[in-house]
């Protein structure tokens, strides 16, 4: 993802409600759209099947509404991303435009793909979210600030407290969540433990 | 207190604590397959590194394949194309492929257990989330994204923060005709499709034991519809008796010492759980999903649930799936009219769900209105089915009975429902869409059932067939 070097504090943006629990991969992005062996082309496909009719056209959605056109901050409430592994989901949402998540939970996998992404996806409580989403809801211009060293999600002057797993939290401060280098300073450990484990040696 | 088999499995694959306090744990069995690589493949390139330990990656071709005919170029050329990257990447950094001229391909959960990949003790990942499946023989299998693709590729490991482990302890046994797979959706209908969020589930109790290995896999499969990413069954005899003789298992002597090893990573008698769940197998019936999550599920004689029964977030998952599935509260889900039966996928293709399916099927003609597939979850599974003339029992009954895939479990190969077309499903998943039309219906349930219903054209208990084929 861009922006790969400097670590990720403070996102702000324009909030974008999506209500519903239990939000599946398989909605965020239909296999179909899946028979691809790059990432870019997805944003256009993000939530496909809730935006379109079968005959392509328009329904009611928000991310059709043109007010909310520069949305950054996905708004969810419960177990959203579950299902499917597929990392096509976050990366059809960041294609789109999305940049940050915040929720009342999230779905294991989703979260780490969004970390690995650097992604935020915070947590709120069920009040928060309700809130938040009111005031999207009444008005689409209010930025809205995620903010990950101090904790917490304010709109309009308010703020609730956020939290996301203490790693992945440390991840995106540092600018560290593209882990691919710190797993390979491990390297000898590593070869050492190829060596060691019982069924790589043969049970010897 | 002792130790239970997920802590020691992962303590035994620990490297080191990373600065953000995640583990990097060492994973020993990486599975491949061409919808969630191709991507990971790229990234490794522009990083410029090569993949670690070829050996312990597998890949095979399983999601796009058509089930009718396996001739090249394939028709869809977005599924050639996939096909040709895994081909090219799998080449080019020397990764045993199992393509669609092996004899050994399949859905990648099915050909790791059948080709004695899978082992206990290991630490299993795959980019599919339906890795669960492997914790089956004891190990800990997990589906991961594509970035952590290009982890293990490139490191042989992943940086992961430690689950909970909840016992699941299944008490009794369970009733004649009712199987793994109702007891996997009578879980999530108990602990709902977030309940397992942060938890590895260790499955046990007599009813667990009693599960032969195709079973246990079936079960730690739907573990993810529950929320969690890891489920396990302690390794036994029946773990055993499975793996001896497989190609990658270990054989002679060290099969012996492996035996030892595979003894010593099994829970502990004492052993500490963040949580314990007792649920009695008696009271099981066969399960219908009537909604739009695979917690959405009653049994054969309940009746849809109201949503002033349920608990607000419930209630409004309901609603949405009520205006999606044309259903109302209060309603059967018995008697319903379906248009298309699906026998097949990483949950329920297997040979025993076959033989399950064939056991109803037998000299039975299914019902006018309904389109009936069979799909072997591999090329070994067929092979097996053909042996037992299954294939024959299938076709007899007017069922189509076609080549191994992943097809219409999420339908990224043409065959798809179409409309708003009900399907009874042995998948895992009825969320919306799932099986190919935007608007499509699933009714998920055993391989059983999906027979039972598709020879009577609605939702059928089948235990009330078997008693008409077999004369039991
Ligand atoms: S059978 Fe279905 S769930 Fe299993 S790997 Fe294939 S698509 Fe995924």
């Amino acid at each position: 993802m861009a922006d790969k070097s400097a670590g990720r504090s403070v996102i702000k943006g324009m909030g974008l409600p999506l209500m519903g629990n239990d939000i599946d991969t398989d909605r965020i992005i239909p296999a179909r759209f899946m028979k691809c062996v790059t990432f870019d082309g997805l944003g256009a496909y993000a939530f496909f099947d809730e935006r379109y009719d079968v005959n392509g056209d328009q329904k009611d959605h928000i991310m059709n509404d043109e007010r909310y056109a520069e949305g950054s901050i996905l708004l969810v409430n419960k177990n959203f991303g579950c299902g499917s592994s597929r990392e096509h989901a976050p990366q059809a949402l960041y294609h789109w435009g999305i940049r940050g998540f915040v929720g009342e939970s999230f779905a294991e996998i989703f979260a780490g793909n969004c970390n690995s992404l650097g992604l935020p996806a915070v947590r709120v409580s069920r009040e928060a979210i309700g809130k938040l989403m009111e005031i999207c809801m009444a008005n689409p211009s209010p930025v809205l600030t995620i903010d990950l060293k101090e904790g917490y999600v304010s709109a309009e002057g308010t703020a609730f407290p956020a939290s996301l797993p203490e790693g992945y939290r440390r991840a995106l401060i540092e600018g560290t969540w593209d882990v691919t280098q710190t797993l390979l300073e491990g390297s000898g450990e590593v070869d050492r433990k190829y060596r060691e484990l019982p069924y790589l040696r043969g049970f010897t | 207190m002792g130790t239970n088999l997920f802590n020691k499995i992962w303590d035994l694959h620990r490297i080191r604590t990373l600065p953000d306090g995640m583990d990097q744990i060492f994973i020993g069995l990486h599975l491949l397959h061409e919808v969630t690589s191709p991507q990971a493949f790229r990234m490794l390139e522009q990083k410029e590194l090569a993949v670690k330990y070829p050996e312990r990656t597998f890949a095979t071709v399983d999601h796009i394949i058509p089930t009718d005919s396996r001739s090249r170029p394939l028709e869809d050329p977005l599924a050639e194309e996939m096909l040709r990257v895994l081909e090219d990447n799998t080449r080019r950094h020397g990764i045993p492929f199992f393509g669609l001229d092996s004899e050994d391909q399949g859905i990648i959960h099915i050909i790791g257990p059948e080709l004695g990949l899978t082992q206990p003790g290991m630490t299993i990942s795959c980019g599919d989330s339906h890795t669960s499946t492997h914790g089956a023989f004891g190990a800990i299998a997990f589906g991961i994204g594509t970035s952590q693709v290009r982890d293990i590729l490139a490191t042989q490991t992943l940086a992961l923060n430690r689950s909970r482990v909840r016992k699941i302890e299944v008490k009794g046994k369970l009733l004649k005709g009712v199987t793994a797979k109702d007891l996997a959706l009578k879980l999530i209908q108990q602990l709902g499709v977030k309940g397992g969020v942060g938890y590895a589930y260790e499955y046990c109790g007599e009813a667990v034991s009693n599960l032969s290995m195709e079973e246990r896999m079936t079960l730690c499969n739907m573990t993810i519809e529950g929320g969690a990413r890891v489920g396990y069954v302690n390794p036994d005899e029946t773990t055993f008796a499975y793996l001896k003789g497989k190609r990658f298992a270990p054989s002679g002597r060290a099969f012996e010492r492996a035996e030892v090893f595979w003894k010593s990573i099994a829970s502990d008698p004492d052993a500490a759980y963040d949580d314990h769940f007792v649920i009695q197998a008696g009271e099981i019936e066969p399960m219908v999903t009537w909604g739009i999550n695979p917690g959405q599920a009653i049994g054969i004689d309940q009746r849809i649930p109201f949503p002033e029964d349920l608990s607000d977030d419930e209630a409004e998952v309901a609603e949405k799936a009520f205006r999606h599935m044309g259903f109302r509260e209060g309603d059967p889900v018995r008697g319903r009219r379906i248009d298309v039966a699906f026998i097949g996928s990483c949950t329920n293709g297997r040979i025993s769900d076959l033989r399950e399916a064939a056991r109803v099927a037998r000299g039975m003609k299914k019902a006018d209105h309904v389109r009936a597939l069979v799909v072997p979850g591999s090329m070994a599974v067929d092979r097996q089915a053909k042996e037992e003339g299954l294939d024959l029992i299938f076709k007899e009954a007017g069922f189509e009975y076609r080549q191994a895939g992943c097809s219409m479990c999420l339908a990224m190969n043409p065959d798809k429902l179409e409309g708003n077309q009900i399907s009874a499903s042995s998948s895992n998943r009825n969320f919306i869409g799932r099986q190919g039309s935007p608007e499509g219906r699933t009714l998920l349930m055993s391989p059983a059932m999906v027979a039972a219903a598709a020879i009577t054209g609605y939702v059928t208990d089948s235990r009330e067939l078997w008693g008409e084929a077999d004369g039991r």
